[in-house]
């Protein structure tokens, strides 16, 4: 016991002065570095800099940037080693319940947890522990529930901002100021009620189970309107007024105008709408309630870990994360430029 | 930019805290302003109601009765015939639907669900009984829907008035043509808010409505429906709530954990947003190479779901199979297990730490343009005044940023006091300790708090946490109002335009 707690006890101290030795040391080396390329341009302007003292802090800058790009890689490492563990361990061999074994390679490689989890294996149906597994199916619930709630999402959250943005009407400033409020109520608190409302509405059995999940992930979409109004208010007024005097209707001038120039928050939009299924385990638990077969994957890998044997589902888990990441990370990647533009459209106007 | 406002602006942002405290001052005068305001608009109102009954002719006056009426009767059929529509949809609802919900309401149910035996002593079925949560909820939904329907009704009497007096004027009266081609043009925003609003008022108003309530009533494990009722206790759980007697007291429990949810939301916020921009300073330094992978290496974490990399860490460093310990144990550096989540400080440092290894790559990719905008005549000017690197941080590049990303880094603040994920997957609240009231544990925010103790557990007790919800709420609300008063973004608004 004592042992334990000394442990832990020299455990957090090391962590905390590591912690702030490590951000000390970076703050001052950025400092340090910003002001570097200043002091060059300025002794060179002045002719102050001897040669002799260019020459020695040529060394310095060399490195310093060393140090950096140690620093930089140990820092990618810790970030990517997770994942690419996970990765490697999903071709693990299928050893149930063993610890993780320490070494990042697998020392026998199979595609046993890949064929489990995608049905090929029919024995596990036979097993309690993993009858309840049926990840094909999780898969395609979890995408066509995000496809409809993306396009329902990102048309209520556009039309929302558009009328904020450009619209002046009575109450505009106290609806804006009311929807800001309510996002702060603890969403999952009202869950009883969205399920019982969805229930009085029939949305309780089988299937219509995924179209509760499609309403509830869409439905107060408009309450998101912050960033794609930030990016509208930057539109130039100047065109609308134009397109006014033309005889457009604001109707025309949403989709003809507003829409093709917002190219950016749109992609951002419905990225964020479409990756939110995918990542939600909270409301799908409250809604699908232990019927499995009509939940996402984002329940399911919960609930793989969340048994008590967890070990006996690790290289499943593995195997399921890698799938739902690879996807969600290439869209991501690939509409990254749109997304920072999105996040910073705002803000980054300098 | 031109360096005298760039230099103002660490002061703008000094100001910006200021001003935070005015809200406050100026809070009672609002709040009377408030009810002032409410008053005159009831005084005009019902003014104007009775002198429509005074001055209208037979067709407004037929509106008191037939909602609609006058907009038909003056040609505009498209409203006339909604107006009518929804008002035969309200009488057919209030008569066949609300009034079991509503009559009920005041006690919440008196019927007790009973078993049926059949003649073997098997339960074959149950007594119909009262169910307190739907009376409650749809209660509401009947409340709203009256509204609504008092709202309609004073306006098709307004609109039927003003048909009368146009008329009387010799004015044009607007036709179902122009209703049409206003809501494409003058009410767009009528159109395009409309499905919107519905949907927040169904998934967001009326459940938040539905939660408030359940705080002044007895729901819980013990008062389950539809087997059992629950009624109005009033302000009951609130002077529960602050129940001081005992260190597991529910009032030092939420005192305790509130504590610990502001130092977390502190401690988070500043971690990630110095870490983020260390590392946006790092990759985009003069002279490193392979700014992309290295950039790439980090976006790429952000884009992993965040329950994946949380549930990944989590068994990562479990205390009996963990990867960590393994590690540790097999090069010798420990002999028995370090428990990561299961000592206070430890599993609080913990999670401070993997929350910074989570939120580091979005603040670097937020952080990372804004940098680079940095106007190089401060530096130089810096440097020429005799500032040292570190001066120049945190006299310059601090500054600057915290103006520039003020409000963000507020909504980080609030994002984090909710920020469930991280709690509830990587400790579950745990560890937990004696000096606070089950289930709460030592890295419980009040939100996975909440959880545990409504939807989570075993003995929900909807009640209590319907009233933290409540407080938790309030907190939020008002920081985020007064913060959303002050941004720029607000402020500015008409100025791009």
């Amino acid at each position: 016991m004592m042992a334990l707690l000394a442990i832990s006890k020299v455990g957090v101290t090391v962590l905390t002065i590591v912690l702030a030795l490590v951000i000390m040391v970076q703050l001052g080396l950025v400092g340090w570095l910003l002001v570097r390329n200043k002091e060059k341009a300025y002794e060179a302007a002045l002719g102050t800099g001897k040669k002799k003292k260019y020459r020695s802090m040529k060394a310095k800058r060399i490195t310093v940037l060393t140090i950096i790009h140690i620093v930089l890689t140990i820092m990618s490492i810790i970030w990517i080693i997770p994942f690419v563990y996970v990765v490697l361990h999903s071709f693990r061999a299928n050893d149930y319940g063993v610890p993780f074994p320490d070494k990042i390679l697998p020392t026998e490689w199979t595609l046993d947890a890949w064929s489990k989890l995608l049905g090929g294996n029919p024995e596990m149906y036979q097993d309690n522990r993993f009858d309840w597994i049926n990840f094909p199916r999780w898969f395609l619930n979890t995408f066509v529930i995000a496809c409809f709630s993306c396009v329902i999402s990102t048309l209520f959250t556009l039309m929302t901002s558009y009328a904020f943005s450009r619209m002046r009407f009575k109450l505009r400033q106290p609806y804006m100021k009311l929807i800001l409020v309510l996002g702060m109520f603890p969403g999952f608190l009202g869950m009883i009620a969205v399920y019982n409302i969805l229930a009085s509405l029939g949305l309780n059995e089988g299937i219509l189970k995924d179209v509760a999940l499609v309403l509830v992930y869409s439905g107060s979409a408009g309450m998101g309107y912050y960033v794609s109004k930030g990016f509208f208010d930057t539109i130039p007024k100047a065109l609308d007024e134009s397109a006014k005097l033309d005889g457009a209707s604001q109707a025309q001038i949403f989709f003809k105008i507003t829409l093709p120039l917002s190219k950016p928050i749109i992609v951002y939009t419905a990225l964020t709408a479409f990756m939110g299924p995918w990542m939600d385990f909270i409301f799908v638990k409250l809604i699908v309630r232990g019927d499995f077969d009509y939940g996402t994957v984002a329940l399911g890998l919960q609930q793989m870990l969340e048994r008590e044997q967890y070990m006996t589902h690790w290289t499943l888990f593995c195997a399921g994360a890698t799938m739902v990441a690879v996807p969600i990370t290439l869209l991501f990647m690939f509409l990254q430029k749109y997304y920072v533009e999105g996040v910073t459209g705002g803000s980054v106007k300098g | 930019m031109a360096e005298a406002t760039s230099i103002k602006k660490p002061n703008a942002f000094v100001a910006f805290f200021l001003s935070i405290g005015a809200w406050f001052r100026a809070f009672p005068r609002r709040f009377v302003n408030f009810f002032k305001r409410l008053g005159l608009g009831i005084a005009n109102w019902a003014k104007g109601i009775w002198q429509i009954a005074k001055e209208g002719n037979w067709k407004t006056r037929t509106s008191f009765v037939v909602m609609g009426f006058g907009c038909l009767m003056y040609g505009q059929w498209l409203r006339g015939v909604l107006y009518l529509v929804f008002e035969i949809g309200f009488i057919l609802f209030m008569i066949f639907e609300g009034p079991p919900y509503l009559g009920k309401f005041g006690s919440l149910g008196s019927v007790v669900q009973g078993p049926i035996y059949n003649d073997a002593g098997l339960q074959i079925g149950t007594t119909d009984g009262d169910n307190s949560l739907q009376i409650l909820l749809f209660g509401v939904v009947t409340i709203l829907f009256i509204l609504i329907f008092v709202v309609l009704y004073f306006k098709q009497l307004r609109n039927a008035f003003a048909n009368q007096e146009r008329t009387e004027f010799g004015m044009p009266i607007d036709g179902t043509k122009e209703d049409v081609k206003n809501m494409l043009n003058k009410n767009f925003h009528t159109t395009v808010l409309a499905l919107p609003t519905l949907g927040i008022a169904v998934f967001t108003v009326i459940p938040l409505i539905f939660m408030i309530l359940i705080a002044f009533t007895s729901y819980d494990y013990k008062h389950l429906p539809p087997g059992q009722l629950f009624t109005w206790v009033g302000f009951q759980n609130f002077v529960d709530l602050f129940n001081f007697n005992g260190a597991t007291s529910m009032g030092q429990t939420f005192f305790k954990l509130l504590g610990w949810t502001l130092l977390w939301a502190v401690l988070s916020t500043v971690t990630t947003y110095i870490g983020g921009m260390v590392l946006a300073i790092l990759i985009n330094t003069k002279g490193v190479r392979c700014k992309k992978v290295f950039r790439t290496f980090f976006v790429v974490t952000i884009a992993v779901p965040q329950f994946v990399s949380l549930l990944i860490v989590s068994k990562f460093f479990d205390t009996q199979n963990g990867l960590v310990n393994q590690i540790l144990r097999n090069l010798g550096w420990i002999d028995e297990n370090i428990q990561w989540f299961g000592r206070t400080h430890l599993a609080r440092a913990m999670v401070v730490i993997i929350n910074m290894w989570i939120g580091v790559p979005y603040s670097m990719l937020i952080t990372s343009g804004i940098l680079m905008n940095i106007p190089e005549e401060l530096y130089e000017s810096a440097r020429i005044d005799g500032a040292g690197p570190v001066k120049t941080f945190f006299k310059i590049t601090l500054p600057y940023m915290l103006f520039v990303t003020g409000p963000h880094l507020l909504t980080q603040f609030i994002g984090n006091i909710n920020n469930f994920n991280v709690i509830f997957l990587l400790t579950g609240g745990g560890p937990t300790s004696g000096d606070l009231m089950t289930p709460a544990g030592k890295t419980d925010l009040l939100i996975t708090w909440l959880y545990d103790i409504t939807v989570n557990g075993t003995q929900p007790d909807y009640k209590t946490g319907s009233v933290i919800g409540i407080l938790v709420f309030i907190v939020c609300a008002v920081f985020s109002l007064i913060v959303y008063g002050r941004t720029s973004a607000v402020k500015n608004e008409e100025d791009f335009q």
